[in-house]
């Protein structure tokens, strides 16, 4: 008797908890999942076509691998470049985003931050080829005559030597940093707002000068977001294609020397791709692709460092 | 007396002791100006070398003058202070050099003319011609893109704040995005290019549809990322409200929660159609070049702007500079930068005018 009741009363209930399906309700879940798949699916495509289109250049060699004996001689030449352009780069940029953004932050009155920080914002807007264009046009002419006199006095440093081009490594770089500024600073804007406004006030009440108060309570507070902005910039500078592209002078890889003045520079996998991808056929498009695959594994890995001490920052916090 | 022992021991008691008066900076400055132009003229330099040696004394100036009357401390914010602002300075001279040169530049070139002319029958170094098919391209390939990104965007982002909430696959989802928003330009085109060598068996596939593709795989990161924001935004007591009464989720999320953060939405929404407007890289590997305007998305080349700009200056790099064509170049990176700019201006008014009132 009681075992045929008991099981009743769970059958009524168990409608009872659920909410009732409808039709609506389902279609947009699904439709929402769906894109979320959808996404999943683009990035996995992504890695797979690259890889299947790239593998094959693994036994390049020679004239399907641009003159390297091989492809890993190829890769690691234009990955040199690659690192060597962005960190120059980082070295200008890193200062300059902090300048700027201690600026919109701390330093300017309110009625000029909030213009400075639109302007710096518009500016991140501005395509790349408008950079290269203007890095090559414009800034390019301008710098010849500092790369000489740099070669005249100070070729001793292995940095300046060489015979002067003025569409050198580090005018890619200087183009690259300008690029990578808004979105650094942007960055850095942020974490510098973020410090508790007591620590400055009691920095400031301790008769601490503007300075030192910047340095005992803003930059102590912000220390991994900085580390995270400029290895985020960083990310962007590695990838970045047509201001390279436009603005550097190199020849096939390039050759692996020091010095950021002359033509003779190492080249980047996104400029030889975007210089050498007209002309390519056939092993030529693995190789380039391979090339590429390299790129987006050392953005990505530079892209999730900075995330990674983001994260662990806040936390802490 | 202990305590009046520990006073001051310098002569002067007045109230503005032991600082800098508040004309300090300029009269510092003019000094400074004046040496740089003297010693500029005497060594015969130009206006650059100028401009660093004053700054130099300016700042050397400042510190040593701050030093000897206010002391170590004051004087090394002086310093930072002057530095701070000239780095600012510094990183403001090119970018509002860019804008300068190129309207500068490309202003005289704009021409109804060359606005409403495409480049068939015009010789690559010659004289004529304009700029039609290059802006109809870049306006279909990233209507293209926003067809393709907008929708799985937000209904990706729907799902990551509505539906997906704390489960594993919304934090696999989460993480892909981060990994989208670092892929390279010019691998997004890679991507696009092995893609339709195996969809199309063309050794080179060229097509405007591609470009699309290649746009909305560097749109999606910042559209899911955007709309996820404004979704987080909006209220929790609103959705319960919209549940207390009875209303299904999805009724919820059409009429309530969208419509809260449609401001925000547009907004990222149009700024990322902005930021891949001028996207060169992906395009000069799927989309080709091409002189007339290509409606076809499906077969054959479409001329971009970007890519315009690009391809034209490696020509003139190579052969003498025609200033016909540099000028051409410049004119098409205004449109281009106008082109960037109105949605980006677009994008912030609708964000200011349609931003949900604050009045709770």
């Amino acid at each position: 008797m009681s075992t045929t009741i008991d099981p009743e009363p769970e059958v009524e209930q168990a409608p009872q908890t659920k909410p009732p399906t409808r039709a609506g309700d389902a279609l947009f879940s699904g439709t929402a999942l769906g894109a979320g798949l959808l996404v999943i699916l683009f990035l996995a495509g992504v890695g797979a076509f690259l890889t299947i289109r790239g593998l094959p250049a693994l036994d390049a060699s020679g004239d399907s691998a641009y003159g390297e004996p091989n492809i890993w001689k190829f890769v690691g030449m234009l990955l040199v470049g690659t690192v060597y352009a962005s960190v120059i780069a980082m070295v200008i940029v890193t200062p300059l985003a902090i300048a700027l953004a201690l600026v919109i932050s701390h330093y300017a009155p309110k009625k000029l931050a909030k213009p400075v920080g639109y302007l710096v914002d518009l500016l991140a807007a501005v395509p790349s080829v408008v950079f290269g264009l203007w890095g090559l046009e414009v800034l390019a002419p301008r710098l010849l005559p500092l790369y000489k006199w740099l070669n005249e006095h100070a070729s001793w440093i292995p940095l300046f030597d060489g015979s002067v081009n003025q569409r050198s490594l580090l005018t890619a770089a200087i183009v690259l940093a300008l690029m990578a500024l808004p979105i650094v600073t942007a960055i850095l804007r942020e974490v510098f707002a973020q410090t508790p406004r007591a620590h400055e006030e009691a920095a400031l009440a301790l008769g601490a000068t503007r300075w030192e108060m910047v340095k005992l309570a803003v930059f102590p507070y912000a220390r991994s977001g900085m580390v995270a902005a400029v290895l985020l910039g960083l990310g962007r500078a590695l990838g970045e294609t047509m201001a390279v592209a436009m603005v550097l002078s190199a020849t096939g890889t390039g050759y692996l020397t020091a010095s950021i003045i002359t033509s003779e520079a190492p080249n980047t996998i996104a400029a030889f791709i975007a210089n050498y991808y007209a002309n390519a056929s056939g092993a030529k498009i693995n190789t380039l692709i391979f090339a590429g695959l390299a790129l987006f594994l050392l953005t990505f890995l530079v892209n999730f460092a900075g995330r990674w001490i983001a994260t662990r920052g806040q936390v802490k916090g | 007396m202990a305590l009046q022992t520990q006073a001051p021991t310098s002569g002067s008691m007045s109230i503005t002791a032991g600082q800098l008066p508040r004309t300090a900076t300029p009269m510092v400055a003019v000094f400074a100006a004046a040496i740089g132009v003297v010693a500029g003229l005497l060594l015969g330099s130009g206006i650059a070398m100028m401009v660093f040696i004053a700054w130099l004394v300016f700042t050397l100036g400042l510190f040593v003058w701050s030093r000897t009357v206010e002391g170590s401390r004051k004087a090394k914010d002086r310093t930072i202070n002057a530095v701070v602002w000239s780095a600012f300075v510094l990183a403001m001279i090119p970018l509002v050099s860019l804008v300068v040169t190129v309207v500068v530049k490309g202003g005289p070139v704009l021409s109804p003319g060359f606005l409403s002319r495409d480049m068939t029958g015009f010789a690559a170094l010659g004289q004529g011609g304009g700029i039609y098919h290059a802006i109809m391209g870049t306006i279909m390939v990233t209507a293209l893109a926003a067809i393709i990104a907008v929708p799985i965007g937000i209904f990706t982002a729907i799902y990551l704040v509505e539906y997906g909430a704390g489960k594993p696959l919304a934090k696999v989802i989460t993480f892909l995005v981060d990994v989208m928003t670092g892929i390279p330009s010019i691998v997004a085109g890679l991507f696009a290019v092995s893609l339709f060598i195996a969809v199309s068996d063309e050794p080179l596939p060229r097509l405007g549809i591609g470009g699309g593709i290649a746009l909305s795989l560097l749109m999606l990161p910042t559209v899911i990322r955007s709309v996820e924001e404004m979704l987080k935004l909006v209220p929790n007591d609103l959705r319960e409200a919209s549940y207390a009464l009875g209303v299904p989720k999805w009724r919820t999320i059409v009429k309530v929660v969208l419509p809260t953060s449609v401001a925000g939405i547009v907004t990222g929404v149009t700024l990322a159609i902005a930021r891949v407007a001028g996207e060169t890289a992906p395009l000069l590997l799927i989309c080709g070049t091409f002189p007339s305007a290509n409606w076809n998305p499906f077969n054959g080349a479409v001329q971009t702007l970007p890519v315009y700009i690009y391809t034209s200056l490696s020509q003139t790099s190579h052969a003498k500079y025609g200033d016909i064509w540099t000028d051409r170049v410049w004119g098409a990176a205004l449109v281009l930068i106008i082109i960037v700019m109105a949605l980006n201006l677009i994008a912030r008014i609708i964000g200011n005018v349609f931003a949900p009132k604050t009045g709770r």
